[in-house]
């Protein structure tokens, strides 16, 4: 059950990011083109989404716990450290340099393209990397 | 403002999805999160049937509504799109989040974290977009 639900919803969500323009590198360029020739669109996904995150997700929260686990896995750092901000700087390089960010990258995969599985491969890559070179602090825990 | 529409929906069904995977399983949607868990924590399950539906979500919905698949950027580097992946890996396990950990679960339970995170990585996007737009002439 709860395994379908999440399958549920990655297509929800899958569904929602093709649906948007955001699984398009050449809109999402266009939309962090800001200084030059600026396509708002996709300022109106975030708009959507927070839209409904921000009505539920504070009530959701409150919640003694989730309606089918036992606890809510939420982040437990609360701290605004180096890491957050080089990370944070990191990923939009990346994000700028190509258009992608994770979630529209592996649902871009629907598409076939060679370039959009060579991205994902060198996302996780990365990811690795952070990892060996002891830039993380967070801890997988489940 | 027709243009605004399908952006406009496709972010409430987004928006809809990280909501219900937070009441019903107690999870954050965020993609980079699920994306390392998948392959590295012990509980793999659900986040390949997570992924697995985020493909099958785009698939389906050009199959369905006969939106046209965005065209591939051929014209690109590998060495270009390589380094843009690794960057994205590298940043977004660094700073514990991307576009939906950050921008839209943790702003959506009010998170100062992942509103300092969000600026910074907007910015830096659209830094890079004008530096290699305009300061180098366009290469993708």
């Amino acid at each position: 059950m709860r395994a379908w639900l999440a399958l549920l919803m990655g297509l929800v969500f899958g569904a929602g990011l093709s649906l948007s323009g955001m699984t398009s590198t050449v809109k999402v360029l266009g939309f962090l083109d800001v200084l030059g020739d600026w396509d708002p669109d996709l300022a109106f996904v975030m708009g959507g989404a927070l839209l409904v995150s921000l009505s539920a997700t504070p009530w959701i929260i409150t919640w003694v716990r989730p309606l089918l686990a036992d606890a809510f896995s939420l982040p437990a750092t609360q701290s605004i450290d180096r890491r957050l901000i080089t990370g944070g700087a990191l990923f939009g390089v990346g994000w700028g340099l190509w258009g992608y960010c994770p979630g529209p990258a592996v649902a871009s995969l629907a598409y076939g393209y060679q370039s959009t599985l060579i991205f994902c491969v060198a996302m996780v890559l990365g990811m690795w990397l952070a990892g060996k070179l002891h830039l993380i602090t967070s801890r997988l825990n489940d | 403002m027709e243009q605004f529409i399908l952006p406009t929906l496709g972010g409430l069904l987004i928006g809809i999805a990280s909501v219900l995977l937070l009441a019903t399983l107690g999870r954050v949607a965020g993609i980079s999160g699920i994306v390392w868990g998948a392959i590295a924590a012990p509980d793999r399950h659900w986040r390949w049937l997570f992924l697995i539906g985020l493909v099958a979500g785009t698939a389906l919905m050009h199959i369905t509504t006969g939106i046209a698949i965005p065209a591939e950027h051929t014209d690109a580097p590998l060495l270009l799109i390589t380094l843009a992946g690794v960057l994205v890996g590298l940043g977004t396990r660094i700073g514990n989040g991307c576009t939906s950990g950050h921008g839209i679960c943790g702003l959506g339970r009010l998170s100062v974290r992942s509103l300092v995170a969000t600026s910074v990585f907007m910015a830096t996007g659209v830094i890079t977009v004008a530096v290699v737009r305009h300061l180098f002439g366009s290469i993708v």
